[in-house]
């Protein structure tokens, strides 16, 4: 623009307009929108838009037959399938009154504690990306990359595995499978040091994220905050060891926590449950090396005649993201009556998300959303 | 508790070094490593990879289950022209085909194929133009979608098999209890292996098209499983009158197609259908079916039935239910023919037998017992009388080997025998008794004579000589294996040359030779003896059963003339229709076989006369 044809913009009265941020904005997680009210830089008001990704999960599954359902579950959650599998399965077996084989307990175990890690390592990268920080976000979908071949060798599949139907597993896991998944443990231990350096111990990182979108222990209870981000917040509450579920009674692991609540805090804690989870994963290799069962699944129904018992029950697991509950519903028949889904993220992506970025500025938008690792396709479901 | 080093996470928390000047030169040490991404080249799939279907067209037997349990409604059966068709074996020329708009890939088609013939191979990458967008829609074989050496990814195994292969095991008499007496060998299913066992089924309807009748097997076994047992008589009564029978006696077509048993065990369809009337009350089932046709006014017409078997009732029970007057002439004591002079009390109790006449009867279906055409009526009286004459007399007499001595008074025709058995006549039992035949009444007749000789003599001594190798036998593989078990001796590949009788007039036994071949080349039965290969079978009975013929003398001369013949028999069109307009000929005397195949004629043939009389009405 010519110097001679620039006017100064007069300003109205008040700064403050209303800016879509989202779906299309390159800063925010997934199909998912915040309409922000912005005075400069500042965010005086933010409002949750969702339902870009509303697929209706919960409807669709009362139309189909109960063993269906497996193909359908994983996609509510994308980075994170293998809780929404487990969450599922764990509902229909409580149904159905199955006992599930010791072997594939573990094998479950061994699956969402990889798929943990793998959404861990994904949201790292998100966030980096958010402060600017895109080698970061490189190096964690290759690491990502190298869990999903895990999964691919082990399930058939690399995203939506479909792997954990109610009543055990599809396949069982081999001794050179599981050498395998211990050598890649291995590589991801060292490259630990590596997403230090670059990323947990970076200067720019730390600055950004310290005191940025900081959530008090009583606001993270009172909003329904679970999973990572409540540790965050110094509070060590764990489904799988305050409502220990498969065998995670069994197995020794610490729940990792931190204090400041902010989005710093949130990260800190993602870190050290990659380390978490690495050493629950290995315990899970340990115990299927010397099990010599090959009982991955108790009898189950024809799936084409399968009734599961009127009743209803609720269950849950930690998924990466927090506390992941199914409360399903049987009234006796062929498909389920009713399923509900309470995803961790529909409380982090709303009502937590919407008053974390208020007062805050607009470039913490993003980087607020992604350290509360909320995943849009399981808010609208 | 913690046994991972947290040392450099502890160190990013509290932040306090701030580094070296030459810190920035750690990135030096990259250089040397391999980049994270990867050139654009086809990555070879794990060995369990889930892609693109492969189908093993020859295992591959049509059933849709894969079609069924596609979440996605993926999955279309195409009908292939030129593949083989084979309803009684269980085949049929349908092969899936998947559309990859809808596939999810999560392989419950493979888990649940019950063949085994679906797989998912190794391969995962097509693409195309706008102009070849139907190449997602494909008809997998074994060659794989482009026709590359891909292999199998994800496969069906024993652990993976979603499907339950094993029969529930029926509860029957033990063979040394059941030889005391004539009392039902086979149980019945337990309330809870009737649900397991219905439950197995998968609901291709094979059954239901290898079922002479067309029963609505998936339907009653759907409706067993969901324990809505009148729901399940209701089915078998739209296509059968004798549910009683063939829930023990049926030839069980259904379960040689089964889709269940190509991997496993077909279900155990004639135990669920007897399970199924079983476990509704007679007068529930009588109003049941009274309620569940809609019969027409009646419109004066009637047929008189000649025979009161499985073809004969089951035409009776159509006719009257749209509108005719039905009269069945029956020569024996009671009704039902074979059923009840042919089958044994211990395969088919006759109070069963009577439930289902009693249905047939209730609505509205006449029979006069003791009445011999041509003797106690005519047949001329009945072709005046009546407007539609149907013939279902059967075979009635047993036929004869005709070799030397057979016409002696011991030696019986096994039809004859048996009438007398069920009809507790007096005969005298045989000490040592040889049977001639390898059929299921030769089983029928050395069974029921065994359990005579154990109740009298407390001892077996039963032969059976079959010009047949053991394998070869018509009879039954159950019907072998428990007349083994039960002590009757088979003498395989023997051929009758003659009964011999002493000079007081006993019989001695059975002269046999060896029997090289029984067919000729033509396929022609035309048995080859070996001459020096004798053995005598000591017996002071023999008992023919090799067949039997049907008795037509009552027809009179001018029917019989008027009447088309073919080798003996009746000529009759595919609907059973003679010469004459109004004279029809079904069952065993049309084309001899069992039981289900009388009751399908028997409705074929029903329709026939029902058109017929339904043309007089008009014209009149």
């Amino acid at each position: 623009m010519r110097a001679e044809n620039y006017q100064a913009v007069t300003h109205p009265e008040s700064h403050e307009f209303e800016l879509n941020f989202g779906p299309n904005h390159p800063g925010i997680e997934g199909n998912y929108a915040l309409k922000v009210r912005v005075n400069g830089d500042k965010i005086v008001a933010a409002k949750a838009d969702g339902g870009y990704l509303h697929r209706g999960f919960e409807k669709l599954m009362e139309g189909r037959l109960w063993i269906q359902n497996i193909a359908l579950v994983p996609r509510i959650c994308v980075p994170d399938p293998v809780p929404m599998e487990m969450c599922y399965a764990l509902g229909v077996e409580d149904l159905c009154q199955f006992e599930v084989p010791e072997r594939a307990n573990w094998l479950r175990v061994l699956q969402l504690e990889l798929s943990r890690i793998a959404a861990h390592l994904f949201t790292f990268g998100g966030h980096a990306a958010t402060v600017g920080m895109y080698s970061n976000m490189f190096w964690g979908i290759a690491d990502r990359d190298l869990i999903l071949d895990m999964f691919e060798q082990m399930t058939g599949g690399r995203v939506y595995h479909m792997y954990t139907i109610p009543g055990g597993v599809r396949r069982d896991v081999g001794v050179e499978q599981l050498d395998k998944i211990s050598d890649l443990l291995d590589y991801l231990e060292k490259r630990l040091s590596d997403y230090d350096n670059l990323f947990f111990n970076n200067k720019i990182f730390i600055q950004r994220a310290r005191d940025t979108g900081i959530l008090t222990p009583k606001q993270a209870l009172s909003w329904g905050v679970t999973g990572p981000n409540l540790r965050a917040c110094g509070l060590a509450f764990d489904v799988r060891r305050d409502d220990a579920y498969l065998c995670y009674d069994q197995i020794d692991f610490d729940i990792a926590t931190e204090t400041a609540g902010d989005a710093l805090a949130r990260n800190l804690v993602r870190r050290k449950e990659l380390a978490q989870s690495i050493y629950i994963v290995r315990q899970v290799i340990d115990y299927l090396k010397k099990d010599k069962s090959t009982h991955i699944r108790c009898q189950i129904p024809n799936p084409l005649a399968w009734k599961v018992p009127a009743g209803e029950t609720y269950t849950r697991v930690e998924s990466s993201k927090g506390e992941l509950s199914f409360y399903i519903v049987s009234n006796g028949g062929e498909k389920p009556y009713r399923v509900h889904v309470r995803g961790p993220s529909s409380m982090h992506a709303v009502q937590v998300l919407e008053k974390l970025v208020t007062g805050g500025r607009l470039e913490d938008v993003a980087q607020i959303m992604f350290s509360l690792d909320a995943c849009p396709p399981e808010v609208d479901r | 508790m913690s046994k991972i080093k947290l040392k450099v996470q502890q160190e990013a928390i509290s932040h306090a070094s701030k580094g070296s000047m030459l810190r920035p030169f750690k990135a030096l040490a990259f250089l040397g490593r391999k980049p994270v991404t990867e050139a654009l080249q086809a990555r070879i799939a794990a060995d369990i990879y889930r892609g693109f279907h492969l189908n093993d067209w020859d295992k591959c037997i049509g059933c849709s289950t894969c079609h069924t349990i596609c979440d996605n409604a993926a999955i279309q059966m195409v009908y292939i022209p030129d593949l083989p068709s084979d309803l009684l074996a269980g085949k049929k020329p349908f092969r899936p085909a998947i559309d990859y708009g809808r596939c999810c890939w999560c392989g419950l088609c493979v888990d649940i194929c019950p063949t085994g013939s679906l797989a998912l191979s190794k391969e995962y990458i097509h693409t195309c133009t706008e102009d070849h967008i139907d190449s997602y829609f494909i008809l997998p074989d074994p060659k794989g979608m482009h026709k590359q050496p891909f292999e199998k990814g994800w496969e069906k195994s024993d652990q993976t098999d979603l499907l339950l292969h094993h029969r529930q095991t029926m509860q029957q008499l033990p063979a040394l209890e059941r030889i005391q007496n004539f009392d039902e060998i086979v149980q019945g299913f337990t309330d809870q292996a009737a649900f397991e066992e219905a439950s197995r089924c998968i609901q291709c309807g094979f059954c239901h098209d290898a079922c002479p009748a067309q029963m609505h097997a998936p339907e009653y076994i759907r409706a067993i499983w969901e324990h809505n047992f009148e729901q399940a008589v209701t089915q078998i009564y739209r296509t059968n009158p004798f549910p009683n029978v063939c829930g023990r006696v049926c030839t069980h077509r259904c379960e040689s197609a089964c889709a269940m048993q190509v991997r496993g065990e077909a279900i155990a369809i004639r135990w669920l259908k007897r399970y199924a009337i079983d476990k509704v009350p007679h007068a529930r089932v009588k109003a049941l079916v009274s309620q569940s046709e809609i019969s027409k006014p009646d419109n004066n017409l009637s047929v008189a039935i000649i025979g009161a078997g499985p073809a004969g009732l089951t035409a009776a029970f159509d006719l009257v239910q749209q509108g005719h007057k039905v009269k069945v002439f029956e020569a024996a004591d009671k009704a039902g023919g074979m059923m009840r002079y042919g089958i044994p009390e211990y395969r088919l109790p006759a109070d069963k037998l009577d439930e289902d006449i009693a249905i047939i009867t209730s609505m509205g279906v006449e029979i006069v017992c003791n009445t011999i055409v041509g003797k106690d009526v005519s047949m001329e009286d009945i072709v005046t009388e009546y407007d539609a004459v149907l013939l279902a007399t059967g075979l009635q007499q047993g036929r004869s080997s005709r070799i030397p001595g057979s016409n002696h008074k011991n030696v019986y025709s096994a039809i004859e025998l048996l009438a007398k058995i069920k009809r507790q006549e007096d005969f005298i039992i045989p000490h040592k008794a040889v049977i001639i035949g390898g059929g299921n009444v030769a089983m029928d007749i050395a069974r029921s004579l065994a359990r005579l000789q154990q109740q009298y003599y407390a001892n077996i001594n039963i032969i059976v000589t079959t010009l047949e190798t053991k394998d070869a036998m018509l009879a039954d593989d159950s019907e072998k294996r428990e007349a083994l078990e039960e002590g009757i001796v088979l003498e395989n590949s023997r051929g009758p040359l003659e009964c011999m009788v002493c000079d007081d007039e006993t019989l001695e036994g059975l002269k046999t030779v060896a029997c090289l071949t029984v067919f000729d080349k033509e396929g022609r039965f035309h048995p080859q003896y070996d001459y020096t290969d004798e053995v005598i079978y000591s017996a002071d009975m023999v008992v023919e059963a090799i067949g039997q013929n049907t008795v037509l003398a009552f027809l009179g001369d001018t029917i019989t003339e008027q009447l088309e013949w073919q080798q003996g028999k009746i000529k009759v069109d595919n609907e059973g229709h003679t010469a004459l307009e109004w004279l029809w000929s079904v069952g065993d005397m049309v084309k001899g076989s069992d039981v289900i195949h009388a009751i399908a004629k028997g409705h074929q043939v029903a329709k026939s006369i029902d058109t017929y009389l339904q043309n007089i009405k008009v014209f009149s």
